[in-house]
């Protein structure tokens, strides 16, 4: 039976299947403040007053600002069947250089924390949330990039 | 400068976990602080409630739901909810009130009944709101947040597991002198290091509980404590409630990403410490004159955060602080005498009213065990989710 593939929210990241995966915030037309989740309605920076909005891809890349672990199972309505052991994964907050933004994401399957360090630079990937109602959930991963040891 | 208030009363239920109605613990603090007032509840004003979220819809009308249990006697009611901030957005509307000539004896009160384990979101599929959303896309609970600034601390300063561990042993050291709170037992650096980790690099004992508890202020105008015949009350001198500045470049819970911020942009104005300089600001004071600090330690990590933002150290000087004892009780400025949440663990809405009511003992010289010599002023700080700033400064 083939699932589902659906992003766990619409609309943050290119489909899975692109060649060249993206984060996808929006810029304001006005003052090119990026924002990230994206804002369509309204432009959050103070003193602009812009209501236009245009999708950007955000950068493929950037460095580690800080990461840790999830030892635990968060609670609902974080998706994970309570009936499978629990396999911690890492979080990851990177810094993107050009927008000048730090975006937290779930580090790639494998990746642990004995694997980073901050300032190392990763890249973004698509990634397996869950499944959850034969639907797979679809996400965005940090991986370190190849060549890239701590 | 803006007018100071007189904290005419101080009454806490004690911190812990027995699943309760809130409506109990506060009601006991609202009779405690009355009491220590010397104060009919009749003679009271007005009721401010700090508001919890968990605890259904009296817990969202909390002023109504506390001033109905001690008996509906007319008094103006005000409910407020600023997450963990809330405590002091309450004293802030009580102290805005009695400046104004609204009111001249307010009765504060916060309460909350913890639920076990992580903090969650309430149910519901809300994908417009970033607190379900962290944890639905990420499981980003309040932990791992707490767990990314430790990491950033110990690449950026070089502080160490070990640094965060004497936080623990030093608060669990003032918490055990502490009646009031959850945890009564000194704790050594060999237990927090045995302890399992929650989120690379925190472990369960780094990390502060969440609890039951309550507690309550009576405030009112210095004229009321001059008739009262109070000749050195202790006096609110300072709230600071500021909001963050854009672009906030830390990453901050419940936020998946930060503001953009472009080299070319604006500087960096940080949260944490414009909390602080907010509440100088109104005081007229600096860290140089404090006593003591109750400072919001959500995490070991996080309370040499809050040393470098209120001034007491500059960045990165957190963990020599602590090392140097400077913190401890005996130390130069003493922070977290009451044990902090660390002895305690969190009971939101009432957190921030105790943080004041321990500014209150201390300032008084009724601390017990635990007093900080001489104390004449004392200041608290902490963070609500979603940008909510506070921090109190008191005099005596
Ligand atoms: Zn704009």
């Amino acid at each position: 039976m083939s699932r589902t593939r659906t992003p766990v929210v619409p609309g943050w990241f290119t489909p899975d299947d692109t060649t060249a995966f993206r984060l996808l915030g929006t810029r304001c037309r006005r003052c090119r403040t990026v924002h990230f989740p994206r804002e369509d309605a309204s432009c959050r920076a103070p003193g602009c007053a812009g209501t236009a909005l245009e999708e950007v891809p955000l950068s493929p890349r950037g460095r580690v600002w800080s990461y840790t672990d999830g030892r635990y199972r968060p609670p609902a309505p974080y998706p994970s069947d309570p009936g499978l052991p629990w396999r911690p994964y890492t979080l990851i907050a990177v810094e993107l250089a050009a927008e000048g933004m730090v975006v937290l994401g779930q580090g790639a399957p494998g990746v642990t924390v004995a694997d980073l360090a901050v300032g190392m630079e990763v890249e973004v990937v698509p990634g397996v949330l869950a499944e959850e109602d034969g639907r797979t959930l679809t996400t965005w991963h940090w991986r370190p990039v190849p060549g890239e040891a701590s | 400068m803006t007018g100071e208030v007189a904290v005419l009363g101080a009454g806490m239920h004690p911190w812990g976990k027995w699943g309760r109605d809130f409506t109990e613990y506060g009601t006991a603090a609202a009779r405690a602080a009355l009491a220590d007032a010397g104060l009919e509840w009749s003679a009271i004003e007005s009721v401010v409630g700090a508001n919890t979220v968990r605890c259904g819809y009296p817990g969202q009308v909390a002023g109504a739901t506390f001033a109905r249990a001690l008996g509906w006697q007319g008094a103006k009611v005000t409910s407020v909810y600023a997450a963990c901030a809330t405590g002091a957005r309450a004293i802030d509307t009580a102290r805005a009130q009695i400046l104004s000539g609204m009111a001249d004896t307010v009765l504060v009160v916060g309460a909350d009944a913890a639920p076990k384990g992580f903090f969650a979101p309430a149910g519901g599929e809300r994908p417009d709101d970033p607190d379900w959303l962290r944890f639905r896309v990420l499981g980003a609970t309040n932990p791992a947040y707490f767990a990314l600034w430790a990491r950033r601390r110990m690449a950026l300063y070089g502080d160490t597991p070990e640094d965060f561990a004497r936080v623990k042993v030093k608060n669990a050291a003032a918490g055990a002198l502490n009646a009031r709170a959850r945890y009564r037992s000194r704790v050594t650096a060999e237990e927090v290091a045995a302890s399992a980790v929650v989120a690379d690099p925190l472990r369960l004992l780094d990390i502060c509980a969440t609890s039951d508890g309550g507690a309550a202020l009576v405030l009112g105008s210095m004229e009321v404590a001059r008739r009262r015949g109070i000749r050195r009350p202790v006096r609110i001198r300072a709230v600071s409630s500021v909001s963050p500045r854009h672009p906030r470049t830390a990453l901050d819970l419940p936020d998946i990403a930060t503001d953009s911020a472009p080299a070319a942009g604006p500087g960096d104005d940080p949260f944490r410490p414009s909390i602080a300089r907010a509440a100088y600001e109104e005081a007229g004071l600096g860290p140089e004159d404090l006593s003591l600090a109750e400072v919001y330690d959500l995490s070991t990590a996080l309370e040499l955060e809050w040393y470098e933002d209120l001034g007491l150290c500059g960045a990165g000087e957190g963990a020599k602080l602590l090392r140097e004892g400077a913190t401890a009780l005996g130390g130069r400025i003493p922070v977290n005498p009451s044990g902090g949440l660390a002895s305690f663990g969190e009971a939101v809405p009432a957190q921030a009213i105790a943080q004041v009511c321990e500014l209150t003992w201390q300032l008084r010289g009724t601390a017990g065990d635990r007093q900080v010599a001489g104390a004449h002023t004392g200041i608290t700080a902490n963070q609500g989710l979603f940008g909510h700033g506070s921090s109190v400064i008191a005099v005596c």
